[in-house]
């Protein structure tokens, strides 16, 4: 076991995971977390904690994904590497392992121009790649980057994040190699709607026989309406929607476009457990927190696994 | 009171825009009498700092006048003065300087009445205008 | 080369209030070739504080000279130069950031009789290359430990907003990079180019976590030639 997590246990025993989504508030509000955690728990196997998504300021990741264990909920804490230097990072991860947080997903992080405070400098020390590395290094050497000893325990599982569309398309299997390659343990991906090109890029990684070295999730998030789909479609590096899946959306009819978009959803799901190399979802529904429970019910995917 | 004539400086390139003077001159078209010409082989050589210079010097206006897109016999010259106009009219700006004061146009030519045009148009303008706030 | 720009207009006019005799010092070196503060724009600044002044009954002088660099001692060491200079009780110098400060240190080391005030009319920039007719572009941010061999001779530090150094981050979008849809992905231009020149596999090995001492962030750097100092 590299960090006895319980993501880590259900995808060792050959369970196909569903992980959740929960973004901090912009402030202090633990109730916020806590509600929001509440509606996840025992829906999803673990809840990714976002840092600082889209660059605006949010409780950090640490600490929210801290009151989730409170809760009786496993985090996966997220870590960008926009706004930390290696030294921070490391100081972050021992004090993640000491409260107890066994997951983890490296990023690079959306730029901060994206965010509320567009003006302030960057960090890019290292990239998610590298980070992957580091993390590996401190797990499985228990030294940190300039090989000092790390004074007490320290686990954790490695998570990355794939997104199959961006450009260039024909690199990203490759790419993914190099996560591989860097110590990842899994994977989650952008948030999949065009299944045809999503199965050909799981052959490619399949092929490579990457799904063997770590375990990929695909990302999924339901479509609540015909213009949230435009404009991801339109604004967002890798989305790629098909022509029917918005035509499906636009007949559904007035005020029942979000109940469709979470009957394509899953069906998403359905299929995806029966593609080569996915080994589990990740399912982003971000402010929907509260749907998440009766999705997992229609797609079929409740009971949650226990340890 | 003595009306005010607006001392315009207009920068004419050698071929459209001075055949059109020519042209205008011999047809007798009614000028502005306070209208000093300065030819150039081609708008194109007009610097902004040439434009600076003629408000700093007292103008109360500036016109550029080429010939029409597509006929400048240095192929391009007439574009470049365009955007060196619109450049020293920010420039201007920055100091208080009615950008109405400087214009770039142009003539087919030889379009005399098209620059007699320009020239009384620019006039009234600036009459407008009033005199160069530098000038006091 | 250095790149930057002309400060607005306002910002230059708040710092020669209350001057009256205003020397803009030009150079001949990199803010003339982008046209940031070569002679034309001292001229042209020349022209635009003078109109500024008179509109505001404002007696001030103004003088206009342009140094070939203000960044070395010998192109400032001109007699003519050194005199006006005096003459000035403010010296606005359209040079790089680096002239600026090297201008204001050579004045004040070689003239004693009285402190010499030198003001920045350009905001310095980048180190960029002049791609196309008036637009230069940045390329290189001084990092002290080029990697220019292994991607095919374009900077990831540089031109990639993240200076990723192991691919493309998932925000790369036709070819463009998420944070200006203006601005070429760079890790896109890297693979194109290693692929045209069959390196490839050159994106295979892991690109190790960056020593930034040489860069700046190890602090302000210097370069000395023993070899030539005696």
């Amino acid at each position: 076991m590299k960090s006895g997590s319980n993501l880590e246990r259900f995808l060792e025993r050959g369970e196909f995971v569903v992980t959740g989504e929960l973004g901090p508030p912009k402030g202090t509000d633990v109730d916020v977390v806590k509600e929001k955690a509440a509606m996840l728990k025992d829906s999803v196997d673990a809840v990714n904690i976002t840092d600082n998504q889209s660059a605006t300021v949010r409780m950090s990741s640490i600490a929210a994904s801290k009151i989730l264990i409170d809760e009786g909920l496993e985090p996966t804490m997220q870590m960008v590497a926009r706004d930390r230097n290696r030294i921070a990072m490391m100081a972050d991860l021992f004090g993640a392992a000491a409260f107890g947080i066994r997951n983890m997903l490296c990023l690079s992080g959306d730029h901060q121009v994206f965010g509320n405070h567009p003006e302030a400098k960057n960090v890019f020390d290292i990239d998610s790649i590298q980070m992957i590395h580091m993390v590996k290094t401190m797990r499985d050497e228990h030294k940190v980057i300039c090989e000092d000893e790390i004074e007490g325990e320290f686990t954790m599982f490695i998570g990355a994040a794939c997104n199959p569309f961006a450009d260039p398309a024909w690199y990203r299997p490759h790419r993914l190699a190099k996560k591989v390659e860097a110590g990842v343990d899994f994977i989650q991906t952008q948030c999949i709607y065009d299944m045809n090109r999503f199965r050909a890029f799981m052959k490619h990684v399949v092929d490579m026989g990457l799904h063997e070295k770590c375990k990929i999730l695909a990302g999924v998030t339901p479509l609540k309406s015909v213009g949230m789909a435009r404009y991801m479609a339109a604004n967002v590096s890798g989305i790629i929607i098909p022509d029917d899946m918005i035509n499906r959306l636009r007949d559904a009819g007035k005020g029942k476009v979000a109940a469709e978009g979470i009957k394509i959803l899953c069906e998403q799901m359905q299929e995806l457990r029966d593609i080569e190399g996915v080994a589990g979802i990740h399912l982003m529904a971000i402010e929907w927190e509260h749907r998440v429970p009766e999705i997992m019910k229609m797609a079929g995917f409740l009971p949650r696994p226990t340890v | 009171m003595k009306e005010f004539e607006p001392r315009i400086i207009a920068f004419c390139c050698h071929y459209c825009a001075l055949a059109a003077a020519d042209v205008a001159g011999k047809m007798e078209f009614q000028f502005p009498p306070s209208v000093r010409v300065i030819r150039v082989l081609c708008t194109g050589k007009v610097e902004i700092l040439h434009l600076l210079k003629a408000l700093e010097a007292g103008a109360d206006g500036v016109v550029v006048i080429g010939c029409k897109f597509g006929e400048c016999y240095f192929r391009e010259g007439n574009y470049r003065a365009q955007k060196k106009v619109e450049r020293a009219k920010s420039l201007l700006e920055e100091v208080g300087i009615e950008q109405g004061r400087l214009r770039f146009d142009f003539v087919p030519g030889p379009g005399a009445k098209k620059f007699a045009a320009i020239l009384s148009t620019m006039t009234e303008e600036v009459k407008a205008l009033g005199p160069n706030p530098l000038r006091s | 080369m250095i790149v930057g720009e002309r400060k607005p207009f306002s910002e230059i006019l708040s710092m020669v209030e209350g001057y009256s005799k205003i020397l803009i010092l030009g150079c001949g070196s990199c803010v003339t070739v982008c046209m940031a503060g070569g002679e034309e724009e001292v001229r042209i600044l020349g022209s635009q504080l003078r109109m500024a002044f008179r509109r505001n009954g404002n007696n001030a002088e103004v003088t206009e000279l342009v140094a070939l660099r203000q960044c070395d001692d010998e192109y400032m060491e001109d007699a003519p130069l050194l005199e006006k200079v005096k003459e000035a009780d403010i010296v606005v110098s359209m040079a790089c950031g680096v002239g600026v400060q090297h201008a204001s240190t050579f004045f004040n080391r070689v003239i004693d009789d009285k402190t010499i005030r030198v003001v920045p009319a350009l905001n310095t920039t980048f180190m960029g290359a002049n791609i196309d007719v008036g637009e230069w572009h940045e390329r290189c941010l001084g990092c002290g430990d080029c990697v220019l061999e292994k991607t095919g001779g374009i900077c990831p530090i540089t031109r990639c907003a993240k200076s990723l150094l192991n691919g493309p981050c998932g925000g790369s979008f036709n070819g463009k990079c998420e944070v200006n849809k203006d601005t070429d992905c760079a890790w896109h231009l890297i693979i194109e180019r290693l692929d045209a020149l069959g390196e490839l596999d050159n994106l295979k090995a892991l690109e190790m976590y960056k020593d930034w001492r040489p860069s700046h962030s190890g602090g302000p750097r210097k370069t000395v030639r023993e070899d030539i100092r005696i």
